[in-house]
């Protein structure tokens, strides 16, 4: 089985979640309940942290486009970073740089968010 | 040419099984780590779909992977029994329309398309359905003889 896991942190009012392993239609049920559960918690400036995800298929990448309508309409944001180069190059393929901010590092993407407050 | 084959059942647990059975026969034939990783994602894509669409998610249908590679081609053959499908009725994924509606769709075929080189559905209603995915292989220099 594949192995997949995340943990989040609080960065201020930033949240962080940390991707884990091989994000496939198997496992992105675990990223769809860390982004209900902030939803939930009303914590909508979310940070994904790449770095150590090994791999992504679509149905990853559908999950990003389940939540990010309701969380702009709610003030926030989901912004990537420390993605390797052959993660980007599948978000690249489908479009997904015109409608994501994508960082180098999760620092960057934190600060980004604290400027536009 | 070389066949080799996988055959599991239609649960997405399944997927780590048939990346990894890909991942091995791709290394076999000497195939690049990017072309390999290209392949995986295709297959691993195709599958998916497989499960969702072919057997609505039904864990207890078939999937049949077969590998055959040859000299310079590296030729996958993917067949279920489920529902067949007609490949021209999927549109080509539109992002901007997607964020309004909150969900994807096609963005597997779409990759599969441009990750390989030829990508073929036969479907036989009420028998089974194939996708042929082929792509061309480099072959690292030092292993060509």
């Amino acid at each position: 089985m594949a192995e997949f896991s995340t943990s989040i942190k609080d960065k201020g009012d930033v949240s962080v979640i940390n991707l884990k392993g091989f994000l496939d239609a198997h496992t992105a049920p675990i990223l769809e309940n860390n982004f209900v559960d902030l939803i939930d918690k009303n914590r909508f400036q979310i940070v994904v942290e790449f770095k150590d995800l090994a791999y992504i298929s679509s149905a990853g990448l559908g999950v990003f486009m389940a939540y990010i309508e309701k969380i702009r309409d709610s003030k926030g944001d989901i912004k990537f970073a420390g993605m390797s180069d052959k993660v980007y190059n599948i978000f690249d393929l489908l479009g997904f740089p015109l409608l994501y901010e994508i960082f180098k590092s999760e620092d960057e993407a934190i600060k980004k968010f604290v400027e536009t407050k | 040419m070389k066949t080799k084959k996988i055959t599991v059942k239609s649960r997405t647990e399944n997927l780590s099984l048939i990346r990894d059975f890909i991942s091995a026969a791709a290394s076999e034939a000497n195939v690049s780590t990017d072309d390999t990783e290209n392949i995986i994602l295709a297959v691993d894509e195709a599958c998916t779909n497989i499960i969702k669409h072919a057997y609505k998610l039904n864990p207890e249908g078939e999937i049949v992977v077969k590998v055959k590679t040859a000299v310079s081609k590296f030729i996958v053959s993917i067949i279920d029994y489920g529902k067949s499908f007609e490949p021209q009725a999927i549109p080509e994924p539109d992002l901007q329309k997607y964020y309004r509606q909150h969900r994807v769709g096609g963005l597997g075929m779409y990759l599969m398309r441009t990750l390989m080189d030829d990508v073929k559905y036969v479907s036989i209603p009420q028998k089974y359905n194939e996708v042929l995915l082929s792509k061309k292989i480099n072959v690292a220099q030092n292993n060509v003889r």
